[in-house]
């Protein structure tokens, strides 16, 4: 690890400030990562603006939704009564993520924008796109089991770790940003951007740009949603495949759903075409099947994730099979 | 409830404890501290160190200090073979609190290391010289060693040190170097190649077969404590030259003394090595590269050092479990009876080092077949030396060997516990010797009925819950009785009680609180009164902490230096003593004094006795006896592991949702310490059939998950309630009945839990580990 300097930022302004007078600056949340990729040389910042003064609000706005200040924990995100009353798979996400002590350190702004733990990525004596654009990626011909079928390119196939990010994926939430230009807001699913050419450009965020706040707006069959995880063991581990859903019956048709996949691409990733699918038609097997490869049709394995394609489609077809089974009975789980 | 409480209140305990007679000889008397109803042995006495461990007051080697003590750092090697081109040290040398860079360019001249199992006095894991050239041999080498005044300045020199490499062709692929494989000159000093008839032709002729390649990756060693050390070149007074101090986390303090010694050119007694406390040592922390790096990186600044491994430290320094892919066949006849058993096949090695890693091990006792061929090969590769990890051999062996079974058992349509009491041998079916305890069948009986075996579904894929197919399965596991040669106790008795000591080592297993214990029973003196020494180089003797033969290598010793004990006692008594006139074989120790076999009348305390004599204390040291029995009977632990597992219909995820171990392992001298031991293991044993595995890069020898996040170990939602049970049996020709139960645990389960997934699902998984996509 470099030598590096610190300072405290009362609020996301000041942070933003200091940020701009300083040198090669990175905001530190939980440090439940960054701090990890400063140990390996990965990231090498001149200076660290802590951040972890800014909101630990979470606020109901006037339609029923929920304003998600970015220090909150993500221990305290999982805690809260109304998440887990109105957003459940949002605190099931985060709770199948990470250890009780990580998620006691680690912050809603500083989940969204964790780095990806390819073991390429951390390991400087190989060659990584990401870390060194134009370097080549050691992960295509090597171990890639925990990397992308969706998003990917000849450059990257790293995979966003987080799962609290698929649940906000899901909910549609909507990202506030701040930076030297004034405040701004991004679709939550606008805010991670595909590897393409430049894997090193992960998010939307322009320099010095800050997430001061998360939004969740009302989305009444939440109630029911859910998030189920699946990995090589039965917990700390990252998703192999994971699976965010939730779906309104109207009579025996789908009405609406939300379906958003972890551990398969290198953004969180919505299945929008899975849903386009889903809408509108009859809650029946072959309407799942065809969802489902409608999605997968877009997946690009490789030999040593290949495992992940049938997997996803098991696992979104339970999982849609369970929500709709729950919605006929009332939507008691 | 008191520590000693046996709970067998019915027992009758007998008064003392005789001297152990020769136990080893075939018509010899058994140590009487196996007869069952003694007091204390077997007994759950709460560990020794307990308290200590848990309130941070036993000291580890990386918590120990030195006056002007400086911080090691160490730089890695990126390649697996070649030379170091270049190296670029002026940035870190330039940095705040820098004291020291070495690399092969100044190090100080150290002899090569003598090698663990080429040597007698070999603790090392290779013989590759230590930064001495610009060789690198292995991905991960140490090639540069940074001392600052901080762990963080170190740290952040190391990193700043920039190594050009001239890389040369490496044998980094297993796929490729398996083609080259060549057999060993031996197997752990036996035959790499065993033969019994002609298995071949009986498997060609048998009426059913078995024959399947099984595979198991490497596996590094995670134990809770990475290496570490704090050591000092000390100036002795007068004149008198250095002394070299090292508190290190050491499995075997002797033979690390006896190898620096090598390495340094100097004399063992100018070393002294203290390892009191070991946070896990499986077989990993032996001598390695970084303890006499950081010997000569003190040496050559002139000051004390800590160095402390990272976690991906350990995985670059220290070898770990080597890869195999190892080939099963079997042929019976229609009743199950074995005419065929071959096991052969492959282990990655280095040229450097010398432990095929001995996979046919526990294949040559377990089963009476007619024909029989073990053999062994391995393929060279440019890889950090593998070395031992807890039950060398038997752990990815059995995994081979038991799922065999259980696929000749369903293609016979035959309980496969039934299919393994058909084979059950009357004598070891490759050495011809008569077992010296074998209860095999009773422990599997045992287990099989507190399990609920009988509700196994004969046809796999029989029960559901939810989306959960149920499965049942057993293995049998099994590890050899050792006791190595070298053992020297010495027993210093004093009014107050008694202290033994031997150069032995607690490394997490229970050593001090067992041994304690047995001391206690076999000088009739209370837990209470007796110290036990262990963990340091100026012990006599030497034992090694390996082979799950500590117990039996100081009980050996501590027999041997209470006859000592007794006959100096003996001699110190007048003729007007109770005890005149009595011989050792006569006398029994209890009530903290010696006694009259059989005569309740005559006795004499140890303190009347010293006082009579006007001694304050009374010191005997004594060497075990040879270790006879091992050439007399082929001698070995049992058991039998059942798992219970639960295979996910949908996402093909594995849970196991109980799990018991059945074990013959002799007399169980603590029944806490010793299921902490089988629980332990099995554990172990969990890990390696669902998850662990070294991700070795086959383009660049590259270890890619040198860290705990990514090296899967079962975390605590993984482990299911494990139930553990003992036959207590013990053995008549080993000090107190008593084997080892250290690396037993871990055999088996590999086995057990891939018939159990079959018998859930009915896929058969043959390549560890068991994960989710083998079974979509």
């Amino acid at each position: 690890m470099n030598a590096f300097d610190y300072h405290q930022a009362a609020d996301g302004t000041q942070a933003i400030e200091q940020a701009v007078r300083c040198q090669q600056a990175k905001y530190l949340g939980g440090g439940t990562n960054l701090v990890d990729l400063m140990r390996e040389t990965v990231e090498r910042p001149q200076t660290l603006i802590d951040v972890t003064r800014l909101s630990r609000d979470i606020t109901d706005t006037d339609g029923g939704g929920l304003i998600i200040g970015a220090a909150v924990t993500n221990a305290a995100l999982a805690g809260d009564a109304r998440v887990r009353r109105r957003y459940p798979l949002l605190a099931r996400a985060i709770l199948s993520g990470a250890s009780a002590q990580i998620r006691n350190m680690a912050t809603v702004g500083g989940n969204l924008l964790q780095r990806t733990r390819c073991a390429y990525f951390y390991d400087t004596a190989t060659r990584c796109n990401k870390r060194e654009p134009g370097a080549g990626c050691d992960a295509l011909e090597g171990f890639h089991r925990y990397h992308a079928i969706f998003g990917t390119s000849s450059s990257c196939i790293a995979t966003h770790p987080s799962d609290m990010a698929v649940a906000l994926v899901a909910l549609d939430a909507r990202v506030h940003l701040r930076g030297p230009a004034g405040d701004r807001q991004l679709a939550i699913t606008e805010l991670h951007r595909e590897p393409g050419e430049r894997p090193d450009l992960e998010t939307e965020l322009q320099p010095e740009e800050l997430i001061v706040a998360v939004e969740l707006p009302p989305l009444a069959m939440a109630v029911h949603s859910q998030y189920r995880k699946v990995r090589d063991r039965a917990s700390y581990a990252f998703a192999l495949v994971s699976v965010a859903s939730m779906v309104e019956l109207d009579g025996d048709t789908i009405a609406d759903t939300r379906l958003a996949l972890g551990g398969v691409g290198t953004k969180p990733w919505r299945a929008w075409q899975a849903e386009a699918a889903l809408r509108g038609q009859p809650a029946t097997a072959a309407t799942l099947a065809a969802a489902v490869d409608a999605e997968l049709a877009a997946a690009r394995p490789l030999p040593g994730n290949t495992f992940k394609v049938e997997l996803a489609r098991r696992l979104m077809i339970a999982e849609l099979s369970q929500r709709l089974s729950d919605a006929r009975n009332g939507g008691d789980a | 409830m008191s520590a000693l409480d046996t709970g067998r209140s019915g027992d009758t305990q007998p008064a003392g404890v005789a001297l152990a007679g020769d136990y080893w000889r075939p018509e010899g008397r058994p140590d009487p501290l196996g007869e069952k109803g003694r007091s204390g042995i077997g007994a759950p006495l709460s560990r020794v160190d307990g308290a200590d461990k848990v309130t941070g007051g036993a000291r580890f080697a990386g918590e120990f200090r030195f006056d002007g003590m400086l911080y090691a750092a160490l730089v890695y090697s990126t390649i697996a073979n070649g030379r170091i081109f270049g190296i670029d040290t002026r940035d870190a040398e330039s940095l705040d609190g820098v004291a020291l860079v070495m690399t092969h360019q100044n190090a100080p001249r150290l002899n090569t290391p003598p090698v663990f199992l080429r040597a007698p006095n070999g603790a090392a894991g290779d013989d590759h010289p230590i930064m001495q050239t610009d060789r690198v041999h292995w991905n991960g080498q140490p090639v540069a060693l940074v001392l600052a005044e901080t762990q963080e300045q170190a740290d952040a020199a190391a990193e700043s040190i920039r190594v050009d490499y001239a890389a040369e062709p490496a044998m980094t692929d297993f796929a490729i170097a398996k083609t080259q494989a060549r057999q060993p000159d031996n197997l752990l000093g036996g035959p790499a190649e065993i033969r019994v008839g002609d298995a071949d032709s009986a498997l060609a002729a048998a009426a059913y077969r078995v024959d399947a390649t099984y595979t198991t990756p490497r596996h590094n060693h995670n134990a809770i404590e990475p290496h570490a050390l704090t050591l000092a070149w000390v100036n002795e007074p007068e004149g008198e030259g250095e002394t070299l101090r090292i508190h290190d986390a050491s499995q075997c303090v002797d033979l690390a003394v006896a190898s620096l010694a090598e390495v340094f050119g100097i004399d063992i007694s100018r070393i002294h090595i203290t390892s009191p406390f070991v946070g896990g040592g499986f077989g990993g922390k032996t001598l390695w590269q970084h303890q006499i790096l950081a010997a000569a990186a003190a040496k050559l600044a002139g000051r004390p050092v800590r160095l402390a491994l990272s976690r991906e430290g350990v995985y670059r320094v220290v070898g770990g479990r080597a890869c195999t892919e190892q080939r099963v066949a079997l042929g019976a006849d229609d009743r199950g009876r074995l005419q065929a058993l071959i096991h052969s096949g492959v282990a990655a090695m280095t040229r450097h080092n010398n432990l095929p890693e001995p996979f046919f091990q526990a294949t040559k006792c377990l089963y009476a077949a007619d024909h029989i061929r073990l053999s062994i090969d391995v393929a060279d590769m440019h890889m950090l030396a593998n070395t031992f990890m807890r039950a060398p051999g038997e752990s990815v062996g059995t995994f081979a060997l038991e799922s065999a079974l259980d696929e000749l058992a369903d293609q016979l349509g035959m309980d496969p516990l039934e299919l393994r009491a058909r084979n059950e041998p009357e004598r070891d079916p490759t050495s011809g010797l008569a077992f010296s305890s074998r209860h095999l069948l009773e422990a599997a009986r045992a287990g099989a009925e507190r399990f609920g075996w009988s509700e196994r579904s004969a046809t796999p894929g029989g029960r559901h819950d939810g989306e959960w197919q149920i499965g049942m399965g057993c293995a049998t596991a099994t590890y050899p009785y050792m006791r190595m040669p070298g053992a020297v106790a010495t027993i210093t008795l004093t009014p107050d009680g008694a202290t033994v000591g031997i150069a032995a080592h607690e490394m997490g297993m229970g050593t001090a609180t067992v041994q304690t214990q047995v001391a206690a029973a076999r000088l009739g003196l209370p837990v209470e009164k007796i110290a036990f020494r262990y963990g340091d180089s100026q012990l006599a003797g030497s034992v090694l902490a390996g082979g799950s033969q500590q117990t039996a290598a100081i009980g050996g010793a501590v027999i041997a230096a209470q006859r000592a004990l007794v006959t100096e006692l003996l001699s110190l008594v007048d003729e007007h003593s109770p005890l005149s006139g009595l011989s050792p074989d006569e006398i029994e120790c209890r009530d903290a004094g010696l006694g009259a076999i059989g005569d309740g009348s005559r006795f004499e305390s140890y303190r009347q006795i010293l006082a009579s004599a006007g001694r304050s204390e009374l010191c005997v040291e004594a060497s075990a006896a040879e270790s006879q029995e091992l050439g007399n009977w082929s001698m070995h632990s049992f058991g039998t592991i059942f798992c219970e597992a639960g295979v996910n219909a949908v996402t093909g995820e594995v849970r196991i949702r109980r799990l018991l171990g059945s074990f013959d392992c002799g007399r169980i001298l603590n029944a806490k310490t010793a299921a902490s031991q089988f629980r332990g293991g099995m554990i172990m044993g969990l890990g390696m059939a669902l998850m662990e595995e070294t991700l070795f890069d086959a383009r660049s020898g590259r270890v890619m998950n040198p860290s705990l996040a990514d090296y899967h170990v079962p975390v605590q939602m993984d482990v299911p309630e494990i139930e553990v049970m003992w036959t207590d049996i013990p053995d008549p020709h080993t000090p107190m009945g008593a084997h080892g139960v250290g690396e037993i645990g871990i055999t088996g389960v590999g086995a057990a839990v891939a018939n159990a997934v079959y018998n859930a699902c009915g896929k058969r998984v043959r390549d560890l580990p068991i994960t989710l996509d083998k079974l979509l």
